[in-house]
């Protein structure tokens, strides 16, 4: 289809020209032979030497170029891959480090604190210890204090009721009778007055 | 005179007129354009060879595809026994790339649009393939023209017709590309000529016609050259690898 509407308008384009300067046309310029052996002799001479400079000095040194690329690219994936390798080992040793320091670190941490908990212990017990005989020495002074309070509150109790019996109604008591009476009262309220 | 659309495919002689035995070699404008493109082609590689980068510039990335896409294309069709073959290639495919596109300068002459250039360039490429695929296979070569499969009543007619193809094998090959190339030049002059002669008022038809034919130009001056190429390529394949 392109090639035949080429052909036409090729064709047509001769016609319409062959008018035109119908005197000096001379046909097709290509098949005048009076050039062909200087054509034939310098294609020869231009290819040739085209394709002996070519193959000889340009093209060795293009896939020269090509095949050092390659195979300096495959050097720099290889010495990529080993340092790769290499980069990998030194995390590991890194990482190794890292722990081993980490578990001295817990370890002084570990001996350190029970090194403090030993040493508090040892304090509270013997704190502990002061305390208990304070509370012991205290409970012992208590007790003491509470055998000795009822005789005293006796006594302050017969004497206060002997005042009172005097002023009230003027005549002295004999002092062992109301202690007696004292003494029975604080028995019967021992327990609702000195009881916890 | 200028305006014949023939006119551009003329050849005249440069300078001094040069006799060898009668027979004229005298330098002409044809000779001059394959001088400026094996020139120009030998610049381009050679600027694109001299600097080696890994990472490449601009003309040893140029010089490396070329390189590669002609490597690729033997490889292609005519496998790994077509590798010594590959600079020969390459300078057929570069020669006739360089000498298409640089007859789409204006006032250049265009080396391929000369049966003469062609038919020498696809004669020397049948004959040197004839050559090779006597030498690597003898006599059996000839099995080429025999098809394997066909039935024995056919075989003297398919033998013909094969004898015929292969034979008109540098006609064909040397005929596709001076008559794309006279084709493609001559419309372009016909439709500049119209430009001229239809003036300012009806000019821009042609004119704008003109603009895409050069493009399309350009297209067929690069498209020739690689079916030149690739069909070198399978009829060395044919004789590398006789596979009928």
């Amino acid at each position: 289809m392109h090639k035949r509407l080429i052909l036409y308008l090729f064709i047509l384009s001769l016609t319409f020209f062959k008018n035109v300067n119908g005197a000096e046309s001379e046909g097709m310029p290509q098949l005048n032979p009076e050039f062909w052996v200087s054509q034939i002799f310098w294609l020869i001479l231009t290819f040739g030497s085209l394709f002996i400079i070519l193959s000889k000095f340009v093209l060795p040194k293009i896939s020269n170029n090509l095949e050092m690329r390659k195979s300096q690219i495959l050097e720099n994936i290889e010495t990529a891959e080993k340092q790769k390798i290499e980069s990998e080992n030194k995390i590991k040793e890194y990482e190794t480090l890292i722990n081993n320091s980490k578990n001295e670190a817990r370890n002084y941490f570990n001996e350190a604190r029970k090194k403090i908990i030993q040493d508090i212990d040892q304090k509270r017990e013997k704190i502990e210890k002061d305390i208990n005989q304070e509370i012991q020495n205290a409970e012992k002074e208590i007790i003491e204090l509470k055998k000795s309070s009822p005789e005293k509150i006796n006594k302050i109790a017969t004497e206060t009721s002997i005042h009172l019996i005097k002023q009230l109604i003027g005549e002295e008591i004999n002092n062992s009778s109301i202690s007696a009476i004292v003494e029975d009262l604080s028995r019967k309220n021992k327990e609702k007055n000195y009881g916890n | 005179m200028a305006t014949n659309p023939m006119h551009q495919f003329n050849v005249y002689r440069i300078g001094p007129e040069i006799k060898i035995d009668q027979i004229d070699i005298s330098f002409t404008n044809a000779s001059l354009f394959m001088v400026i493109s094996s020139l120009v082609i030998l610049i381009v590689f050679n600027l694109g060879s001299l600097k080696k980068r890994i990472v490449p510039g601009k003309m040893q990335l140029l010089a490396e595809l070329s390189y590669l896409f002609i490597s690729k294309m033997i490889n292609d069709t005519a496998g790994s026994k077509g590798k010594p073959y590959f600079s020969f290639i390459f300078s057929l495919f570069m020669f006739v790339l360089f000498c298409n596109m640089l007859g789409m300068l204006p006032y250049a002459f265009t080396v391929t649009s000369h049966i003469i250039v062609t038919f020498v360039l696809a004669a020397f490429i049948f004959i040197g393939v004839t050559v090779i695929g006597f030498i690597k296979h003898g006599l059996g070569y000839l099995k080429l023209f025999v098809p394997s499969g066909v039935p024995i009543v056919l075989l003297p007619l398919i033998v013909i017709i094969e004898i015929i193809s292969y034979l008109s094998r540098p006609i064909s090959l040397s005929v596709r590309l001076f008559a794309n190339m006279m084709a493609g030049h001559t419309m372009m002059k016909v439709f500049g000529g119209f430009v001229i002669s239809l003036g300012l008022v009806g000019g821009w038809l042609p004119l704008s016609f003109s603009v895409a034919l050069t493009g399309l130009e350009i297209l067929v001056a690069f498209l020739q050259a690689y079916v030149f190429a690739i069909l070198t390529c399978i009829y060395l394949n044919d004789a590398l690898n006789l596979h009928h």
